[in-house]
């Protein structure tokens, strides 16, 4: 009974005289396997080899600081909202007087964290930030031995003062045009001012 | 009576050694080819080049916890890895590693014992081997590790004949003899044998593959449907002697087919290379030359080996045993008959 019209007949063809010396195949399959000896390896070695990797590669995510050295990030919340992978979490906290070197907002993130095993890296994250605090970096995350230490805190996420890391080439004038598109209501206090320069109110 | 106990003590520990460095670095070599062959880099960490790996790879298989199945008899379960280290490294004992030198005044041969029945000694050497497989896997009191032994031994018995057979061809060849050491040199007068038995190297070739458990035959430890065939229950370092053993027997049977078919220590225009140096015969650098030269066939044929597996698939088991029985076996045959006319007509034998 045939039901549709997608069988087919298998073929149980018998192997000629000269298929079944196998020698010539082996031979044949040997010359191809024997060729990628001299082909160009796939692979690189890694920790001191990387791949070229574009300069708006999403990887290991940075809280930026402004040119004072205070973070910038004032635990909005809304880059944890825009995960689609719900990888962020954070507690706030209150500035107190004379940490304004330490925070530019008056209200900042005590505890932020990113899994970085449940981050897929979209970048959502970014696009959501109204401080231009948290940016993605095409630094690789590392590998780990614990489940735990991939929920990186502000400890690997903080730029670190004496070496600041250079998102401008992220930072491109199109984003940060796009951030100021008027109708988006956080783009209101970019109204008008430099956007490397710290924004103080 | 003591320099010749010192001298055979001082060759076996040379031959034990080298067998068991020979075999630590193919097995580096075999990753760094099949990386290269599958464009990879392969093994470069530890030390220079990866040289270390070995070393690693061994010190890992020793801090690996050590499992005795309770339901496995003991004694058994011990003895399988270790006698298929030991026929493993048994074999080496009659193959003939370089010519005669005179070290110190006195002709030495290079070689732990030149015994006039030194095929037969090998051969049965080797199917001894068969038993530590079968020992372990039975004793293991696991279906897997048994049947992968039973399907080890008989894969070897099946192409033991047909080898066997493919021997005997080259035995009349070479003049009757069953000394590795006569057999050798008699192919440094005239060809190396493989121009009289290429039929016959083919057989032992494929025979040799299949009695080595490599690839395509490495049904015995099929990880598709027999988890780990006959060693599934073995771990730590009686699972390294059976990993280990598999090299020796590569790098036994290499020494073997390079000494039977490639002339050994020997290698074309071999006497006027010597002249030209000046070197007398029992010189040791001819035997060191000859060394090398022995060394570089076996390396091909290790590579070979390798080559192999990482080309072709596993050999279905009805597959292998119909090639072993239905092909392989008619074909030594013929190539026995061929043999005896061709031999008669070159007058070796006579009626
Ligand atoms: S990159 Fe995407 S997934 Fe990762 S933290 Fe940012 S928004 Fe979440
Ligand atoms: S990183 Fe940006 S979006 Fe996230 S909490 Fe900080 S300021 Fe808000």
């Amino acid at each position: 009974m045939q039901l549709t019209n997608r069988s087919k007949v298998v073929s149980n063809k018998v192997q000629t005289a000269m298929e079944q010396l196998y020698l010539p195949g082996i031979l044949k399959g040997m010359l191809i396997t024997g060729s990628h000896l001299f082909k160009r390896r796939a692979t690189v070695k890694y920790p001191e080899e990387t791949r070229p990797v574009a300069a708006v590669y999403r990887g290991w995510h940075v809280l930026k600081r402004d040119e004072n050295g205070a973070e910038r990030c004032t635990a909005c919340g809304l880059c944890a909202v825009a995960c689609p992978a719900e990888a962020i979490t954070m507690e706030s906290a209150e500035r107190k007087k004379g940490e304004e070197g330490l925070y530019r907002e008056e209200k900042y993130a005590k505890i932020y964290e990113i899994n970085m095993l449940r981050c897929i890296f979209c970048g959502l994250c970014e696009e959501a930030c109204p401080k231009e605090a948290i940016f993605l970096t095409d630094r690789l995350v590392d590998t780990e031995y614990e489940r735990e230490d991939f929920v990186y805190g502000k400890s690997k996420l903080t730029e670190k003062i004496d070496k600041r890391i250079d998102v401008s080439k992220r930072q491109t004038l199109e984003v940060a045009e796009f951030k100021k598109l008027p109708g988006l209501k956080h783009n209101e206090m970019w109204e008008g001012k430099n956007l490397n320069k710290g924004n103080k109110h | 009576m003591l320099t010749f106990i010192i001298y055979k003590l001082i060759i076996c520990v040379a031959v034990f050694g080298l067998s068991l460095a020979v075999a630590a670095y193919s097995t580096l070599w075999e990753r760094k080819l099949s990386a290269l062959l599958q464009d990879r880099v392969g093994p470069d960490r530890a030390g220079p080049f990866g040289l270390l790996q070995p070393l690693a790879d061994g010190g890992k298989m020793f801090f690996k916890e050590e499992i005795i199945p309770n339901v496995s008899n003991k004694f058994l379960f011990i003895l399988g890895p270790s006698l298929v280290m030991l026929t493993a490294l048994m074999t080496g004992a009659v193959i003939p590693w370089a010519k005669d030198a005179y070290v110190a005044g006195k002709l030495y041969s290079m070689q732990i014992t030149d015994i006039n029945i030194g095929i037969l000694y090998l051969f049965g050497v080797v199917s001894v081997g068969v038993y530590g497989i079968m020992i372990g896997g039975w004793a293991s009191n696991n279906k897997y590790a048994l049947l992968g032994s039973m399907r080890a031994s008989s894969q070897m018995i099946s192409y033991e004949i047909a080898m066997g057979i493919a021997v005997i061809a080259l035995i009349i060849t070479s003049g009757g003899t069953l000394s590795l050491r006569e057999i050798v040199e008699q192919q440094d007068a005239g060809f190396a044998n493989i121009v009289w038995q290429p039929l016959g190297f083919i057989i032992f070739f494929v025979c040799a593959l299949a009695e080595t458990n490599r690839a395509p035959f490495d049904l015995p430890e099929c990880e598709a449907e027999l988890v780990g065939g006959y060693h599934t229950e073995y771990s730590s370092m009686k699972l390294g002697l059976f990993l280990f053993a598999e090299y020796i027997n590569m790098f036994i049977s290499s020494a073997v087919m390079a000494a039977f078919y490639f002339g050994g220590y020997n290698f074309p225009f071999a006497h006027e290379l010597y002249d030209a140096m000046g070197l007398a015969d029992g010189s040791k650098w001819i035997a060191l030359i000859g060394f090398g030269a022995y060394f570089t066939k076996i390396f091909l044929f290790i590579s070979v080996f390798m080559w192999i597996r990482w080309t072709l698939p596993r050999f279905r088991y009805d597959q292998l045993m119909n090639l072993g029985w239905r092909i392989l076996l008619p074909l030594s045959l013929l190539n026995l008959a061929i043999t005896v006319v061709v031999e008669f007509f070159r007058g070796h034998i006579t009626f």
